[in-house]
């Protein structure tokens, strides 16, 4: 009986979903208005602010200051330690870093398709008498909108969970929808996997749709697999419906929940990640970034389009969102209530 | 003696500031239709919805055919409340199809849309329901498990006289069935009509509890006259107790003879009198009180 009256509960929910143009045209026309606007306002360009990444950087001493010092002080230039000169050579190649200078080598790296790199350049040589030897990479440039494209998914992920199934249970608790299902022999466990798993297959359709949708146009930088990237994102949601499901456990008031939701939602939509990078950022900002499962969606999904990384590179992010999701998986389904 | 198919034991329901539920207990016998009555605020549907197994009792314990409420209980219980909720975009066949799925039982669906007469209207999206159309969708919800016992809480409320006729038609056709009912409701007319056994509730206690026809013999033992008030006119002092209602003069008497023999000894004239038994409607007033309740 458990499979039969969770896949009537399944096939309904979808139902009364798929059928309710205004949700679906809105879960899927605001990412795609939204990556098409940055598409347009970026073209080509990272952003206005140069990067310089430095390996072991210079060690501040009291005698007089040397060149490298009068150059790591210049204004609107980003300066960045990095500990992995490999990893970030290849940002170096993405566009992502207009400059890298391994100071303990005495060399640096320009991508000699990057205009920001040539202008750092002949910034920092104009800085010091040049003791550094120059390499040069190459590869093609990672434009903003490649770089943001995996939160712009994430995040919307992140609304359709936490909006979908933590509004909607709020909204049938509020019009004795769940109270007519609790006189059935239906079981909170039957009728929450049903909501979940409905969730997970609409917002999945709906992201890949997005995806590949939107990448016909766009074509976007992916150095990743797509398997990957589709478990990424499958967890991701899980997690977030998860969560959804914490919210809506108790609430009889939609205007409670939707001030809840947002609560929840808008923090993590600004500093997850999403639209600038947290590196170089405040470092309390990025410990309480990680306590977001966004960031983590966001990282992990960027990670395997931009930098082409495996599970095992991202399991810090996998192993996060599984505990996140579990935990709050267990606390809905303990708090939840039929009323 | 016939074994009671539900069983109330004591029940009492507390909430922080209010007892709704204050000691109430009563037997429904199986193939029999109860009605639960009161005015708002008596505790009628906090009492029902413990029996649902919706809320649990402070006190007290309700038995399903001897048993305590449980998985069995819910497997053969049809439930219609006050007021439900349907899904949104989702049509009439699939919100009985979905239910029926949800149970180990089921009635015979085409059977219940004809029963029910939901076919005219089969495909229609729920938020396009008439309240009638509305409240036969529920109740054939409430039926889609072959239910032995049905609750109805309220289930003419807000409809027209038609579609009120034609849910008691409904209803007294699930009662040829032998199923046992449960009905909550303001109507008199209603209870009378369709219920076998009633209990009137008020301050969440039963004060009066028998078939209609036992409680109106134990309170009444009188009959009311009806006439014109321009019938009669106002010199006259008549030696009983009257009430005006509308544009009648109404006398409450248990000597009927007697009282037309005064009003004839008064020159009042007969044409247009009537009499009327007592019926529940008066009941109901004698035993609440006529105050308004919210």
């Amino acid at each position: 009986m458990f499979l039969q009256r969770f896949l009537a509960l399944l096939s309904t929910r979808n139902k009364e979903f798929l059928r309710d143009r205004s949700s679906v045209g809105w879960n899927i026309f605001m990412p795609v208005l939204i990556v098409a606007g940055f598409a347009l306002v970026f073209t080509g360009d990272f952003a206005d602010q140069y990067k310089v990444g430095i390996a072991h950087p210079v060690q501040s001493s009291n005698q007089a200051i040397s060149p490298l010092e009068t150059f790591l002080q210049t204004k609107y230039i980003d300066f960045i330690n990095v500990t992995d000169i490999a990893s970030a050579k290849i940002k170096v190649q993405r566009h992502q870093l207009d400059m890298l200078i391994d100071t303990t080598n005495q060399q640096y790296w320009i991508n000699d398709e990057s205009p920001n790199g040539y202008l750092v350049e002949k910034v920092m040589l104009a800085s010091l008498d040049s003791v550094l030897k120059k390499q040069t990479v190459s590869g093609k440039e990672i434009r903003y909108v490649d770089w943001v494209i995996p939160g712009i998914l994430s995040m919307n992920i992140m609304f359709s969970a936490l909006f979908g199934v933590g509004y909607v249970i709020v909204r049938y608790r509020k019009n004795g929808m769940l109270k007519r299902l609790k006189a059935t022999p239906v079981t909170a466990l039957e009728y929450l996997s049903a909501q979940v798993v409905s969730r997970l297959i609409l917002i999945m359709v709906i992201t890949v749709f997005i995806f590949y949708g939107t990448n016909l146009f766009i074509g976007y930088a992916m150095f990743g697999s797509h398997l990957s990237l589709f478990l990424v994102f499958t967890l991701g949601a899980f997690s977030m419906i998860s969560l959804g499901l914490v919210v809506a456990a108790r609430i009889t008031s939609e205007e409670t929940a939707g001030g809840l939701l947002n609560l929840i939602s808008w923090p993590m939509m600004f500093l997850s990640g999403v639209w600038f990078s947290l590196e170089g950022t405040n470092p309390m900002m990025q410990q309480l970034a990680e306590i977001f499962p966004l960031t983590h969606l966001t990282a992990a999904a960027r990670s395997i389009m931009i930098d082409g990384a495996g599970l095992l590179d991202i399991s810090y992010h996998l192993i996060i969102l599984a505990a996140q999701s579990l935990v709050f998986l267990v606390i809905g389904a303990l708090l939840f209530r039929w009323e | 003696m016939t074994e009671a198919l539900l069983e109330v034991r004591d029940l009492v329901k507390h909430y922080p500031r209010i007892k709704a539920v204050n000691g109430v207990s009563f037997s429904l016998k199986p193939g029999t239709c109860f009605g639960l009555l009161g005015p708002n605020g008596a505790g009628k549907t906090t009492t029902v919805e413990i029996l649902e197994g919706i809320h649990e009792p402070t006190l007290g314990e309700v038995l399903y055919k001897g048993e305590p409420v449980g998985q069995r209980f819910r497997n053969e219980a049809g439930i219609m409340f006050q007021s439900t909720a349907l899904q949104d975009f989702i049509s009439v066949r699939e919100t009985l199809e979905m239910f029926a799925r949800l149970y180990p039982r089921n009635a015979d669906l085409d059977d219940l849309i004809q029963r029910c007469h939901l076919g005219s209207y089969l495909e229609q999206d729920n938020r396009l329901l008439s309240g009638g159309q509305r409240q036969r969708l529920l109740l054939a919800i409430a039926l889609v498990n072959d239910p032995t016992i049905i609750f109805l809480d309220e289930p003419t409320t807000g409809l027209d006289p038609q579609s009120r006729r034609n849910f008691w038609d409904l209803i007294e056709s699930i009662k040829t069935q032998g199923k046992t009912i449960l009905l909550t409701t303001h109507y008199m007319d209603e209870a009378y009509v369709l219920c076998d056994e009633i209990a009137i509730m008020d301050h969440g206690k039963i004060i009066a509890h028998g078939t209609p026809k036992e409680l109106l013999a134990a309170h009444f033992n009188d009959v009311i006259l009806q006439l014109p008030e321009s019938d009669i006119s106002h010199a006259v002092h008549l030696p009983f107790t009257t009430h005006k209602r509308k544009e009648l003069i109404e006398i409450t008497t248990n000597d009927v003879n007697r009282t037309i023999e005064e009003l004839m000894a008064h020159d009042i004239s007969l044409a247009h009198l009537q009499i009327r038994s007592r019926n529940l409607d008066d009941l109901f007033l004698e035993l609440t009180g006529k105050e308004l309740r919210n």
